[in-house]
């Protein structure tokens, strides 16, 4: 999957657990827990959709470096490209 | 003046405005003069015209004898004869001694003169209820002369219509009769250094707000304006109206204001059966009945002679607890 | 129509369940209530077979107001008439004479109200009068026509319950505080080990571990585990563990974890996930809304460390955990660098004395630094 794909799997994934943020105005660079109302439990429903959108699972020691849009992005595609058959 | 100034305003009570409000009809149109008892020499029982014989002389202040039927006809020969008189009865409740000099006489000679005669007379009277004087000095019969066709009544509850309504009323050619709450002499507050007459053919809303209107006049409008305070506190915006003229009374505006918000509640110092919270509550009924989302509530005196122990002169007169009260019925939130 | 909040004055039956001549039993849900707070399904108290259901579906009804009527199974129905398979009583249907009777029973309308329902397309005969006076006002039709209120009026409504709530605990319970700085470090790292070997969709939070922590040292504090009621503390011996909820968009819910005494870590994580999602959803269940016999309140997951809270009534006591931060801490005659959680307890001061709030919390220290014994 290119970098587009991944940003709007992550996008749709991460708005279907907080469908009230501003994801236009979504900063790439901020962290995303600053940016929107998501507490630890909504962020594991998030990495569950991840593995069932993605089929990657996501260890907990990992879950710093999905802290803003870009570095998440980055992550998913060392990753997702990794796990692909 | 200069536009960009704000209007200067100086700090001064009701009574002070009414006796602004004379010296400034004695000064413009030598046809006034006020007479009553005690005016002159005592200054008026609430010295209103304090100081005033000194200023304009015997002919123009006026002491009377004790006869409220002599001085009023008097009055209304006067005005019959071209003058422009100011009668002064202490109060409403010694009125009732000329009452047949001003129903059947005041009230009644252009009627029955066929248009030929006019009595531009006024007449001011204190009244109200609250300083322990009692069964037979503390009546509120406004509602009485304002059911009087031939009359115009006022009742002037703030400085500016204290200040304002006299020489408007000495313009209308028929008599005009201007209630003073006695509770209001000595009400303070800041007044246009510039103030001058007001019109008197409308009401006011003293207080916007969406929730319940509370219609009242004259001594009434301050308990009327501290429940709507409170009950703003909970959460309801009560909008306050000050009829300021009893006869005609500004149906527009009382209808206007109940489409708006749906609900009203009357306070009337008078008693509540057959008085004048009774025809704003008919007319409110009359006019807007389907706006109405309660039945018009009223806060008026018991059904008592006003007594004179303290506490059950209190206890007689209508409170902000009972006007709090009856706003929130309106509402269904008793 | 039962009370499902402290100052709950009425709510909306949205839909039954269950139809007459259906067999129920204690715990079933019957119905779907709409409150300030959101869908809530309604359970039944009683074994039996449904009568007749009285309200239909779409009417604002007023706490305490029947609902349904049941009979025990083996009596007949308490009204000959009554067939199991009638329809639910409408005003409309009865004669005449009896037509002014129940729109007496339902309530007068008011004229402005009467307009607004045709304005609005609102079935006058479906209302009931929300206040005292028993009179349908303005409100009340407004109130059936948006019956899924806009956000904005339900957050409004929400913040509003929440307020009355928290200022009639301020008001009447005896609150004293007490805090503990717990060192969690080793916790984490127990709790690191085991989510290593779950899958992603059985992954226990932090939160999971520290509630069972509460419901296991409650064990030895008692008096912190109950209801005030009457001028006197029941204690319960089972722990229903409310556990605040933060809703989308603002609002706080907090239902309850039931017999947390009896839930292992992961089946306390897997019923907090379902209860989190049922909150933010809407299909909460009465129970849990009124069953909690003791609070925990995490707000430590919006930056604060310590949290000072008030005590839900008619419950005795509240446990809140702050933030999880890196601390410089003396162990072992080092300083090294920990993660510490400060707990709090702020508990109702006519069931328990600071002596017990504090062994309370010493009690959870120990507990946490075993956790693979929760």
């Amino acid at each position: 999957m290119n970098r587009d794909e991944l940003r709007r799997a992550l996008l749709e994934t991460l708005s279907d657990v907080a469908p009230e943020g501003d994801f236009d105005r979504l900063a790439p660079e901020r962290p995303l827990r600053d940016q929107l109302d998501i507490d630890s439990y909504d962020f594991l429903q998030w990495m569950v959709a991840l593995h069932e959108r993605l089929g990657i699972d996501i260890p907990e020691t990992d879950y710093p470096r999905l802290a803003t849009l870009n570095s998440a992005i980055e992550y998913l595609a060392v990753h997702v490209a990794a796990s692909q058959p | 003046m200069n536009l960009n100034e704000p209007a200067a305003k100086i700090r001064t009570t009701y009574r002070e405005a009414l006796r602004m409000a004379l010296r400034e009809a004695l000064q413009r149109d030598d046809r006034v003069f006020l007479m009553g008892e005690d005016v002159g020499r005592y200054g008026g029982s609430y010295a209103v015209s304090k100081g005033l014989l000194e200023e304009f002389g015997e002919e123009r202040i006026r002491d009377t004898p004790l006869s409220e039927s002599a001085f009023v006809g008097a009055g209304i020969g006067a005005a019959l004869g071209g003058m422009r008189p100011i009668v002064e009865i202490m109060t409403v409740n010694f009125s009732l001694l000329a009452l047949d000099q001003i129903v059947n006489n005041a009230a009644t000679l252009r009627h029955m003169s066929g248009g030929q005669l006019s009595v531009p007379l006024v007449i001011r009277m204190a009244t109200g209820g609250g300083r322990q004087l009692a069964a037979q000095h503390s009546h509120s019969l406004e509602g009485w002369y304002a059911h009087i066709p031939g009359l115009r009544v006022l009742a002037p509850a703030t400085l500016e219509d204290a200040r304002g309504m006299l020489w408007t009323a000495l313009q209308d050619p028929d008599p005009v009769i201007i209630f003073e709450h006695a509770m209001l002499y000595n009400l303070e507050g800041n007044l246009a250094a510039d103030a001058g007459a007001v019109e008197i053919d409308h009401a006011a809303v003293r207080r916007a707000g969406d929730d319940v209107t509370l219609i009242t006049y004259g001594g009434s409008l301050g308990k009327a304006l501290q429940a709507a305070e409170q009950l703003a506190d909970a959460g309801i915006g009560a909008e306050v109206i000050d009829l300021r003229t009893l006869r005609p009374l500004d149906s527009n505006a009382i209808l206007a204001s109940v489409k708006k918000t749906h609900r009203a509640v009357v306070i009337d110092e008078g008693w509540k059966s057959v008085g004048l919270s009774a025809e704003v509550s008919a007319r409110i009924m009359e006019g807007a009945f389907y706006d109405l989302d309660a039945p018009v509530l009223r806060v008026c005196s018991r059904e008592v002679p006003i007594p004179y122990a303290k506490h059950m002169e209190e206890a007689a007169l209508p409170q902000v607890p009972a006007i709090v009260q009856a706003a929130r019925e309106v509402l269904h939130r008793a | 129509m039962p009370s499902l909040g402290a100052d709950m004055e009425a709510g909306t039956l949205v839909e039954w369940l269950v139809k007459p001549g259906q067999k129920v039993k204690r715990g079933d849900v019957v119905a779907v209530v709409e409150t300030q707070k959101g869908a809530v399904e309604v359970e039944i108290w009683e074994d039996g077979v449904v009568d007749a259901l009285v309200i239909e579906p779409g009417t604002l009804v007023p706490v305490g107001e029947v609902l349904a009527t049941l009979h025990s199974e083996g009596m007949a129905a308490a009204s000959p008439a009554t067939q199991p398979t009638s329809a639910p009583r409408t005003p409309a249907a009865s004669a005449p004479p009896t037509a002014a009777a129940a729109s007496a029973e339902r309530g007068r309308i008011s004229p402005a109200a009467r307009r607004r329902a045709q304005e609005l397309g609102v079935d006058i005969s479906k209302l009931a009068p929300s206040s005292a006076d028993g009179i349908i006002s303005i409100a009340d039709v407004e109130q059936a026509a948006h019956q899924i209120a806009p956000a904005v009026n339900k957050q409004a409504a929400m913040r509003q319950a929440i307020g009355a709530a928290m200022a009639k605990s301020k008001r009447e319970i005896p609150h004293y505080y007490l805090g503990n700085s717990i060192d969690v470090t080793h916790a984490l790292g127990w709790l690191a080990q085991e989510n290593t070997k779950r899958s992603v969709k059985e992954r226990i939070l932090f939160a999971a571990v520290l509630l069972r922590a509460v419901a296991v040292a409650l064990k030895e504090t008692p008096e912190l585990n109950g209801l005030w009621i009457d001028q006197q503390f029941r204690p319960s011996t089972a722990v229903h563990l409310g556990v605040g909820i933060a809703l989308r968009g603002g609002g706080l819910v907090a239902p309850a974890i039931h017999d947390a005494q009896d839930k292992g870590v992961p089946e306390i994580m897997s019923t907090l996930a379902d209860l989190v999602q049922r909150s933010r959803s809407g299909g909460l269940r009465s129970s849990e809304l009124t069953d909690a016999t003791i609070t925990v309140t995490n707000l430590g997951e919006q930056g604060v460390e310590t949290v000072y809270g008030v005590i839900y009534p008619p419950q005795v006591a509240l446990v809140g955990f702050g933030r999880m931060v890196e601390r410089p801490w003396v162990r072992d005659d080092a300083v090294q660098i920990r993660s510490i959680v400060q707990a709090t307890l702020c508990a109702d001061h006519r069931a328990s004395v600071g002596h017990r709030g504090a062994l309370f919390l010493t009690a959870l220290e120990r507990l946490l630094q075993q956790p693979e014994r929760l």
